[in-house]
């Protein structure tokens, strides 16, 4: 590879793009975070609703539905997408991750659907009015900012009501939720109603930024909100350690989101093809994960124990 | 307070593994009744308490709770008439929620739960006077996870979580069995101190005979899914382990209690 044929100002100009496609998918990832981490359900669901979102956002768009009202509705269908994982898990005894995969699954066949059985549906910035666009970019960074941060208020203030506070009961110890008079199976429904939601949201967001919607948008959208997830975490953890607060933590989700973004502009910037991404992306949460499971164990090892009993 | 009659529950019906657990279990608690229960492994003594819980619904038999009847409610419907402490004290409390908010989580049982704030600023102030009678410290730490609790706190703090929004009925599930003897016998008093105070109604299953005739009014032998013996009052206060274990050998046909009864 020839690093002096690479030029630092396309790095730089490239930049606000990524923060901006970051705080996005920041948006996606705070929905992951939901189920992921309070819920303790590994949903998958958001694979298909993603691009629900998407087709939900353009198709309403392109029909002289207002941008607002479009993404309003890609949020209602992305609470139905999520409703049904729910109801498959709770109603059906569905395991988790199978309840997540038979929704994706499905929505595949609905979002052709939803876009008259057509790949992709383009939305012009230049014929309809969008929230967001890479046409505008300082646009879509204020906007994609005041969502990001309009959503974590919410859920911050959400998560502290006596319904959110019954979801984390849920999360952590299921058994004491029932104990405590809360219906989990109802608790888990709302969970994932909100979480695909957001999801939606945050895929009727991107499409209007690229300008189209697409049926595979949705592909791999799981390890993106994963990424983000553990990189925020590990991220706010290194710089507020106990202080970082709920607030913290669904703030750091979105920053997890834009930091990923960037590595993906650099990485795209060094010239490597753009088909080895997801398998990068792949290794990056594979890696991020794998280092606090292990650093937890080196600390606490057989290897360890063996050196200092041969004493 | 509770009837329960003629409760049946069989696990894994009609597979090799058919296990009659409950065959007619009868009980009839008056109000403030505090009811130990003993007997042998697979005796039925959890398994009725689950049942009154609702953790599976029962096979026969009905249960009635202050007037309502309750056998066709699932088990967080019952939580509202219900306050329950586990063997394991991992399973009564939410080990990454504050200490504070576990009580706030109690404190709403059986209401419904809508978007008012999940815990305010005069249940904290409520929870750290009632923290402060526990006398473990734990008022200061409000804000702690309760996963860095240790196993006698947690149990402490889920007799308090449970006795908080007063029960109909009290379930004790060998809530001490995980516990060192020392404290073991800080959550007894604390039962007994929570249940007199309150005047509760309680069920307590315990494998300590001498816990069994110390505490509560009344006592309580099951034997393979049935009560072979019921006794209150009076002879119950005059009872020693040495009769309980005579008991036990006669309805086990000579064979001896089991070594956790023995040793206890």
């Amino acid at each position: 590879m020839n690093l002096i044929a690479l030029n630092p100002m396309t790095l730089f100009s490239a930049l606000p793009g990524n923060i901006a496609q970051g705080i996005i998918w920041g948006i996606m990832a705070v929905g992951v975070y939901m189920t992921f981490r309070l819920l303790h359900f590994s949903d998958l669901t958001v694979d298909g609703s993603f691009a629900t979102g998407g087709a939900v956002a353009v198709m309403l768009i392109i029909n002289d539905v207002p941008s607002p009202v479009a993404l309003l509705a890609a949020f209602g269908v992305g609470l139905l997408a999520g409703m049904v994982t729910g109801i498959l898990h709770t109603a059906f005894g569905i395991p988790d991750i199978l309840a997540g995969i038979l929704s994706q699954i499905a929505l595949y066949s609905v979002n052709l659907r939803i876009m008259f059985g057509k790949a992709n549906q383009a939305v012009s910035v230049d014929k309809y009015y969008l929230l967001v666009s890479l046409r505008n970019i300082p646009k879509s960074l204020i906007t994609g900012g005041i969502f990001a941060l309009a959503i974590i208020i919410v859920l911050y203030w959400f998560f502290g009501t006596e319904k959110g506070s019954a979801i984390r009961a849920t999360g952590c110890n299921p058994s004491m939720s029932m104990a405590q008079g809360i219906n989990i199976n109802s608790t888990k429904v709302l969970t994932l109603a909100l979480s695909n939601g957001l999801v939606a949201l945050s895929g009727g967001l991107l499409a209007q930024y690229q300008g189209f919607s697409d049926v595979n948008m949705g592909r791999g959208s799981i390890v993106i909100g994963l990424a983000a997830v553990i990189i925020g975490e590990v991220l706010g953890e290194a710089l507020f350690g106990k202080r970082l607060n709920f607030f913290g933590r669904l703030l750091f989700v979105v920053i997890g989101g834009i930091i990923y973004y960037i590595v993906v502009g650099v990485v795209l910037w060094l010239k490597m093809p753009s088909n080895d991404l997801k398998l990068f992306t792949a290794i990056i949460v594979a890696v991020f994960l794998a280092v606090p499971y292990l650093r937890a164990k080196s600390q606490n090892s057989y290897a360890k124990a063996a050196k200092k009993g041969a004493k | 307070m509770l009837e329960i009659t003629n409760i049946q529950k069989t696990f894994n019906k009609g597979t090799i593994n058919e296990k009659p657990a409950l065959c007619g279990v009868s009980l009839h608690l008056k109000p403030g009744d505090f009811v130990t229960i003993i007997g042998g492994n697979g005796a039925g003594k959890s398994t009725t308490l689950n049942a009154i819980a609702g953790v599976w619904p029962v096979d026969d038999g009905s249960i009635i709770i202050d007037g309502e009847n309750i056998t066709g409610y699932p088990e967080y419907k019952r939580a509202q008439f219900l306050g329950r402490v586990f063997q394991d004290p991992m399973t009564g409390t939410a080990a990454t929620m504050e200490i504070g908010e576990n009580l706030a989580l109690a404190a709403r049982r059986g209401q419904s739960r809508g978007l008012r704030w999940g815990i305010t600023r005069a249940e904290k102030e409520q929870y750290h006077e009632m923290l402060k009678v526990l006398d473990l410290g734990l008022e200061d730490r409000m804000s702690s996870k309760v996963g860095l609790l240790s196993g006698g706190q947690r149990q402490a703090l889920t007799l308090l979580m449970a006795s908080l929004k007063k029960p109909k009925l009290l379930l004790l599930d060998e809530h001490t069995a995980a516990l060192d003897p020392k404290t073991a016998a800080k959550v007894l008093d604390l039962t007994n101190s929570i249940v007199n105070k309150n005047k509760l109604t309680a069920m307590m299953v315990t494998h300590n005979m001498k816990d069994a005739i110390r505490m509560g009014n009344r006592l309580v032998m099951m034997h393979e899914g049935q009560i072979i013996y019921d006794i209150e009052g009076e002879e119950k206060s005059k009872l020693h382990v040495s009769d309980l274990l005579a008991k036990f050998e006669e309805v086990s046909g000579g064979k001896f209690a089991n070594d956790r009864m023995m040793l206890a």
